[in-house]
């Protein structure tokens, strides 16, 4: 499948963020064109979930510019907002499905709220959406009856229901089973290619994210370290790069977390001394 | 020395300047509920809903509650009385404590442990779990949608079930009074008729009521909102909700009932 590849759909320009007193991000930029499947990779705390936020407008940056679809999320007023939250799919680290409505009124719920079809029509939508993962026989189910991964799966499905033009995904094969995994990395794939969106894939998965995706960006401490296509990233010699894809426990992520030396805290400087 | 005294100082400060940054966030959310009220309003169902979940389940504990203080009243109520040949006034004495003090407080308190805790812990969940920023990644506005539903749910339900409780108490009161005791039961009656006037006992009854509704149901929705999204954090959420309220509902008591006070 070929794209023009027009102006980017999202493009960090030097973002920087901080909360409160503790900086997240510094100083990222990124592209994702449309078409594109991208992933952020980082380990936990590296500030992931922060740049999807970004994205989403619920946070804005300190400094530098968050563009999505040419639009300036930072600069934009509530209504604009919400307006642009429309080209956007988010799917949540456990689906965040709202517990109280079935599984088929989870899907129709952005259609209820956003739109004005018809009841007729709304029922159509949620039943080839739930198709196109999978989990049409799912449809009358609460929640609380679904496993994580089919819970993923709805939440796919309602994030995919006004058709957004990028599609954020937070962790999504955080906590399944290999079978799910490599269920939702193909869904992923393939709405993508679809339905033409942009996706951002965050993650701490390589394997499944290296035979996924088309673009990889490094996040470290809020600092993007390094940025590939899966081929450049398999023959990287970059050490944090190494370090991640070979779950090596020490590298330039260090094993300890700083602290006082050990014997020192011990006690056993004072009783040699 | 210094450093007592400044210790001192911060540990007293400290809780004082949280609280009243909580009150001024509280102030605005009560702001941008207020704002975002019309969806609720113009989509009625989703208050309803609320309606029935706040108010139609706690009906139950309203009425029984209503039924037994009532009863108690009545019991306590006839010992004075007799010793001053006055217990034919019961029905009286019954119906204004109801009516004036204890349907609002006693219906607030009950209301705010049945349905204000459920409310917070709810909404606090619906926080932990990410439901509330799905909804915003959706540009489903969650104050308008979750928030002020809830909240005009138990500002509607409030007033009434305190008319519940209320009007259960006085039945209570008729069954000791009357049917126990064996008091008359015209005099019982037409002395409360008599006795109650409507604008100044029974108005000021739902008045006080009325804020309660707005008071309890405010905190549930602000503590739920505002809960750190963890398990301890809706936890503790749902029991500030109750201690609260109570404190809040119980001031304002006194503030309403000095107001409304006729000195006769
Ligand atoms: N609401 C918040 N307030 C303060 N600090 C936060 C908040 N959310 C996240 N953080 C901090 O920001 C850092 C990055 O968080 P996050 O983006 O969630 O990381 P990731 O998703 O990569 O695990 C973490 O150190 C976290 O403690
Ligand atoms: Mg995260």
């Amino acid at each position: 499948m070929t794209f023009v590849m027009s102006a980017p759909l999202v493009e960090f320009r030097n973002v920087s963020f901080a909360y409160e007193e503790e900086i997240v991000l510094r100083d990222v930029s990124l592209t994702v064109a449309r078409g594109q499947v991208v992933a952020i990779m980082g380990g936990s705390g590296s500030g992931k979930t922060t740049l999807l936020k970004l994205i989403g407008g619920q946070i804005r940056p300190d400094s530098g510019e968050v563009l999505v679809d040419g639009e300036n999320v930072g600069n934009l007023g509530e209504r604009d907002l919400y307006r642009l939250r429309r080209k956007l799919g988010m799917l949540f680290q456990f689906g965040a499905l709202f517990t109280d409505l079935s599984v088929f009124d989870n899907v129709a719920f952005p259609l209820r709220e956003r739109t004005n079809l018809p009841e007729s029509m709304i029922r159509d939508l949620v039943l080839m959406k739930l198709q196109a993962v999978g989990l049409r026989g799912a449809a009358r189910l609460m929640p609380a009856e679904l496993s994580g991964g089919m819970a993923r799966r709805v939440a796919l499905a309602r994030a995919i229901a006004l058709d957004p033009r990028v599609m954020l995904y937070d962790e999504p094969f955080t906590g399944l089973d290999p079978i799910s995994l490599a269920t939702t990395g193909k869904l992923i794939r393939e709405l993508n290619d679809a339905l033409g969106t942009a996706s951002i894939v965050v993650t701490h998965d390589v394997a499944e994210s290296l035979a996924l995706v088309d673009y990889i960006y490094f996040l470290a401490d809020g600092v993007v370290v390094a940025q590939g296509s899966p081929d450049e990233v398999r023959a990287s010699e970059h050490p944090f790069v190494r370090q991640f894809i070979n779950a090596e426990p020490d590298g330039p992520v260090p094993f300890h977390k700083p602290a006082a030396p050990y014997a020192a805290d011990l006690g056993l400087e004072a009783a040699n001394g | 020395m210094v450093n007592v005294l400044v210790n001192l100082f911060s540990r007293i400060g400290a809780p004082l300047t949280r609280g009243i940054v909580k009150l001024g966030f509280a102030c605005r959310f009560f702001i941008a509920i207020l704002r975002h009220s019309p969806v609720s309003l113009v989509r009625f169902r989703l208050t309803m809903r609320e309606i029935w979940f706040a108010g139609v389940l706690s009906v139950l504990i309203i009425v029984v509650s209503g039924l037994f203080v009532g009863m108690v009243l009545a019991l306590q109520g006839y010992e004075t009385l007799v010793r001053f040949g006055a217990s034919s006034s019961l029905g009286v004495l019954v119906a204004l404590s109801l009516v004036r003090e204890l349907g609002p407080v006693v219906g607030a308190l009950l209301f705010a442990s049945r349905a204000g805790s459920a409310i917070t812990a709810e909404i606090g969940l619906m926080k932990a779990t990410e439901q509330l920023a799905a909804m915003e990644m959706m540009a489903v506005n969650p104050v308008a949608r979750v928030v002020a539903p809830r909240f005009w749910g138990g500002v509607i339900s409030m007033p009434l079930l305190a008319a519940m409780f209320s009007a259960m108490g006085i039945f209570g009161g008729y069954l000791i009074g009357v049917q126990l005791l064996g008091l008359d039961e015209g005099s019982f009656w037409s002395q409360m008729q008599a006795a109650v006037d409507f604008r100044l006992d029974v108005m000021n009854g739902v008045i006080k009521s009325a804020f309660f509704g707005v008071a309890v149901s405010l905190i549930a929705v602000f503590e739920g909102y505002d809960a750190p999204p963890t398990a301890e954090g809706v936890s503790g959420a749902t029991t500030r909700t109750v201690v609260t309220s109570a404190l809040v509902i119980l001031a304002l008591d006194f503030v309403l009932t000095a107001f409304m006070f006729r000195g006769v």
